[in-house]
């Protein structure tokens, strides 16, 4: 799967999303990408996805190519290759992950990702496996692998009314990342509805029914809070 | 030469001996590299003139036009000195007598006048009339007293509209830059050595002709002298300021446009030109940037109540009243400098001074190395007004130049050295159809092409289709070309444009050119017709009338795919090829471009039904656009679908309107000015699209804007090639602009 994005990363960026994801978080607006044995849009050589990306070099010139997901970490070779070779086409590179690999493979990619777009989906450690399915662990212990490494991040937190909007545990996020030179911005991304049509297609149980959006004050007010911290987007 | 009066202490020399105002520029303009922080608001005197004029817009959109002329036809001195409110006006000059009374132009056609006159309840005068129908010959009667059988069916049938056949044929632009920096003493001079060089051996008809139009300008220019001279201005010797220099290139432009009634009466390129001027006067503190943004403003404010007086059907086709006031700006000049200047800057930062305005048509020329400071001011202007479009200069300079300027929507054009002869446009959805009806009209069913075989089996399949879409393509052609050739002919001989052409070099390049409407719907048919299995459904006379796809897909243009977009660029080389077949008049070089401007939906209501599965009626897509709603891959697909359209087969432009909504050009403003400048940057590389006008805005934006016009008055959204008032669009071209393609991703 592929798209264009001035979201997922600085610029206008190629989106690839890939398939397959270990967690199973509540909120997730991609469920689509779970399986790694789904139906995927495209099987490609990482030559092959670099061709595409080159169609459209003139517009990505000064964004780059985000590698999302599902988990591209899952795909280990894969994204390292194909990130090497665009590295070496000139594009800046972006990973969007959990951090739930922290497998030399899985590390080895970052030796050709300019940025990584690190999801810490709260810093509660009791409610994280509720949420997502696994543990804190890795996703602490990524960060740290980051930080020696000296790879830019951007924090992402999607927030979730009720369940990870609390002034504690945001300011917990705060607190932790700010100790990280490597973090540059913390993103805020406002909980949305959008992807529970996806839930329905796929016969499942829509976990968060019933769960408003996170409204736009509310997330302006937290993108403040957090502007403590680190810059806040 | 000797010129005399020059401002001689202004560098270079060049421009000293001959009329160059290029050279003019190169050797004196200073590029400009900072940001849009020396921008002042607008003066007290401004903010009066715009407050009056707004109340007069209003009178204006209720009744149609605010006041026209019925007796006087036009001219350059046809009315003495006119203002909106002389004591608060820097810069003057009126079309009539008043300001937003139309002039009438009877040399284009009286019955045009009449009708026109007669929809606004108005009444033309008898000795007007009489003089127009019994003493004097119009270009409309001359057009009709020549056209063939063929041509006249084949507009009847509308599969060859909007030809320039009633009224002033316009995208001629006069170089107003020379009347500042020379007079028009100096240029009366050029034009009577010119006159004695064409005397020589052998008279053709050509230098016959060449003679006697040599004489009407510098008479025009002489009248031009009187209208100055009204004013109080002297135009005989060169401007000596800032202020003059303003004033008499806009008495230039307002020269042009009390004379002629063109479908597109542009500007050019003026803002290096007049900053060399402003930054001189404010170097030697003579005026301060408030006074300069004053002139400019003033200066904008009198391109924005231009007026012609139109028909109803002409305003059914070209809403909103546009007049393509277009002003090119910025660019980079063929030595490596860019020629971005503060007034560039102070010309766009009108759009804040004065709030959005779709005129003059603001037309930024795009290079990736222009510098950063500038594009992001642009990207910024376009985030908050959508008034701006914007053309690639990396692609045209290679063969233009420099001191190019665009005329109308996307024609670009040497300045003061080239001339069109404007063709409107051919509808190629039609001429799709009537190769499948033999040569019948798929709305009629008169038999208005030769009656070529039609298509006769129940399935529409490439292999029949195409080799009677070629002798279509060739009978069009040749068909369209003969029109043109007669209403140059007549337009010359009876509606000449003496002032703009007496502002031109005498040995001027001539261009011809023609245009296409529904390149993508052709372009989507001949897909569907490649990959899908399409019946035909015929009525009782067996005409076709409609296509039903019954199995398979096919990918729309407009989604970079490559299969479908080579369909594109075949059609628009071969066309041109079948265009280039045939002689042109004045030996004019044939140019087409992908344009429609509104006349999109006018267009769609007189086709068919067409194989890709559009309903009779439904409109086209503006341009060169993808079909409305089928470019479904975000906008980085479809711009580089467009971007493929070959500008060599297409030199009159290739028109693309995008809407982009502004969440999808990121989060925060600054992103998203940068993020929108990323995407010129990657559309207008040397070899990618020529044109683009950019829309940031919501759907929603648009349907409260339906729903409560009063709120909006000046809200503008580009359409095809030029900007205009949401609110003026009929209610046909509003849904129109509510059906497009908003990209809501990259």
């Amino acid at each position: 799967m592929e798209s264009f994005g001035t979201v997922d990363g600085p610029g206008i960026r190629f989106v690839a999303f890939m398939q397959g994801c270990p967690l199973r978080c509540q909120f997730c607006h991609n469920p689509d990408t779970w399986n790694p044995q789904g139906d995927c849009q495209y099987e490609l050589t990482p030559q092959q996805l670099l061709e595409e990306v080159m169609r459209y070099k003139s517009f990505i010139a000064k964004g780059g190519v985000t590698l999302s997901g599902g988990e591209p970490l899952m795909q280990p070779l894969f994204a390292r290759e194909f990130l090497a070779r665009c590295q070496s086409e000139g594009l800046h590179t972006a990973i969007d992950t959990s951090g739930a690999y922290c497998t030399p493979n899985a590390l080895a990619v970052l030796d050709h990702t300019n940025l990584v777009l690190l999801d810490i989906k709260t810093m509660n450690p009791a409610l994280y496996p509720v949420l997502t399915g696994a543990r804190i662990e890795n996703n602490l212990r990524f960060l740290d692998e980051l930080q020696e490494r000296g790879t830019d991040v951007w924090v992402r937190h999607v927030v979730v009314p009720g369940l990870t909007d609390d002034d504690h545990w945001l300011h917990e996020l705060g607190r932790h990342v700010a100790r990280y030179s490597v973090v540059k911005k913390i993103e805020i991304l406002p909980y949305h509805t959008l992807g529970a049509y996806k839930y329905e297609q796929m016969h499942m149980a829509y976990p968060l029914q019933g769960v408003e959006p996170l409204s736009a004050a509310r997330t302006q007010e937290i993108r403040q809070m957090l502007s403590a911290y680190k810059p806040t987007l | 030469m000797i010129l005399q009066n020059l401002q001689n202490d202004f560098k270079g020399s060049v421009w000293k001996h001959e009329i160059d105002v290029r050279d003019f520029i190169q050797s004196n303009y200073e590029p400009y590299d900072g940001d849009e922080q020396f921008l002042v608001g607008p003066s007290e005197r401004t903010t009066r003139l715009w407050d009056k004029l707004t109340e007069m817009f209003k009178t204006e959109r209720e009744k149609g036009v605010y006041d026209a002329e019925t007796k006087l036809p036009q001219s350059i001195d046809t009315y003495g000195a006119g203002y909106i409110d002389k004591d608060n006006e820097v810069i003057v000059g009126l079309q009539t007598d008043a300001p937003l009374k139309r002039g009438i132009f009877p040399k284009g056609g009286i019955r045009m006048v009449e009708s026109a006159l007669k929809a606004y309840g108005y009444e033309l005068d008898k000795d007007t009339k009489t003089i127009f129908t019994k003493y004097r010959k119009t270009h409309n009667e001359g057009v009709f007293s020549a056209y063939n059988d063929d041509i006249k069916a084949a507009r009847h049938a509308h599969i060859i509209t909007g030809l320039p056949d009633a009224y002033g044929r316009g995208r001629i632009i006069g170089d107003y830059r020379r009347i500042a920096l020379y007079g028009t003493t100096n240029l009366i001079e050029e034009k009577k050595r010119y006159h004695k060089r064409i005397d020589i051996q052998e008279f053709t008809e050509e230098i016959v002709r060449c003679r006697e139009e040599i004489t009407e300008q510098i008479q025009a220019l002489k009248q031009f002298e009187r209208m100055c001279a009204s004013y109080g201005f002297d135009v005989t010797r060169p401007a000596t300021n800032a202020r003059e220099a303003i004033q008499w290139t806009y008495f230039g432009y307002l020269g042009a446009v009390k004379d002629q009634d063109g479908a597109a009466m542009s500007l050019g390129r003026v803002c290096a030109f007049l900053d060399i001027y402003i930054q001189r006067d404010l170097k030697k503190g003579l005026i301060t940037e408030e006074e300069a943004q004053e002139m400019i403003d003033q200066m904008i404010m009198k391109l924005r109540i231009v007026r012609f007086l139109r028909t109803p059907e002409y305003n059914d086709l070209f809403s909103g009243d546009p007049i393509w006031a277009t002003a090119s700006i910025g660019g980079m000049g063929i030595d490596g400098r860019h020629m971005v200047t503060k007034t560039d800057y102070r010309f766009l930062h009108t759009l804040y001074n004065m709030g959005p305005s779709p005129e003059p048509n603001l037309t930024v020329l795009w290079s990736t190395r222009l510098p950063e400071n500038w594009k992001r001011y642009c990207a910024k202007v376009s985030i908050d007004t959508s008034a701006v479009q914007y053309e690639n200069d990396d692609l045209m300079r290679a063969e233009l130049g420099d001191d190019y300027g665009i005329a109308c929507c996307v024609s670009p054009m040497k300045i003061g050295k080239q001339m069109q002869f404007f063709g409107a446009r051919a509808n190629l959805a039609k001429c799709m159809l009537y190769a499948i009806n033999g040569g019948r009209d798929e709305m009629s069913g008169h038999q208005v092409a030769p009656m070529f075989s039609p298509i006769t089996s129940d399935y529409l399949t490439y292999e029949e289709f195409m080799p009677r879409f070629e002798q279509m393509m060739r009978w069009l052609a040749k068909t369209y070309v003969n029109a043109l050739k007669i209403i140059h002919y007549m337009h010359d001989k009876y509606d000449y444009e003496a002032f703009e052409m007496a502002l031109h070099d005498g040995d001027v390049e001539r261009t011809r050119a023609t245009g296409i409407a529904g390149i993508s719907i052709v372009t989507d048919s001949i897909a569907a017709m490649k990959n899908c299995k399409i019946r035909i459904i015929r009525d009782e006379t067996g005409l076709a009338i409609d296509y039903k796809i019954e199995e398979g897909t096919y990918v729309p243009f407009g989604n970079n795919n490559d299969e479908t977009d080579a369909i594109a660029v075949e059609l628009t080389e071969k066309f041109m090829e079948y265009l280039r077949q045939h002689r042109t008049y004045r030996d004019a070089i044939p140019t087409q471009s992908l344009l429609t401007i509104t006349s999109n939906v006018v267009y769609g209501r007189n086709t068919g039904a067409t194989p890709d599965g559009r309903a009779k009626g439904v409109p086209f897509a503006p341009g060169a656009n993808p079909m409305n709603a089928r470019d479904i891959k975000g906008a980085v697909a479809a711009l580089s679908s467009v971007a493929k359209l070959p500008f060599q087969h297409s030199r009159d432009g290739i028109s693309y309107t995008f809407a982009v909504s502004p969440s999808a050009l990121g989060k925060e403003r600054e992103m998203q000015a940068d993020n929108l400048v990323n995407l010129m940057d990657g559309y207008f590389t040397p070899h990618g699209g020529q044109h683009l006008n950019v829309n940031v805005f919501d759907r929603e934006l648009l349907m409260d804007a339906m729903e409560h016009p009063e709120k909006y008055p000046q809200l503008t959204i580009r359409v095809s090639g030029y900007a205009v008032n949401f609110v003026k669009l009929t209610r046909e071209q509003q849904l129109d602009v509510l059906s497009r393609t908003i990209n809501h991703c990259m």
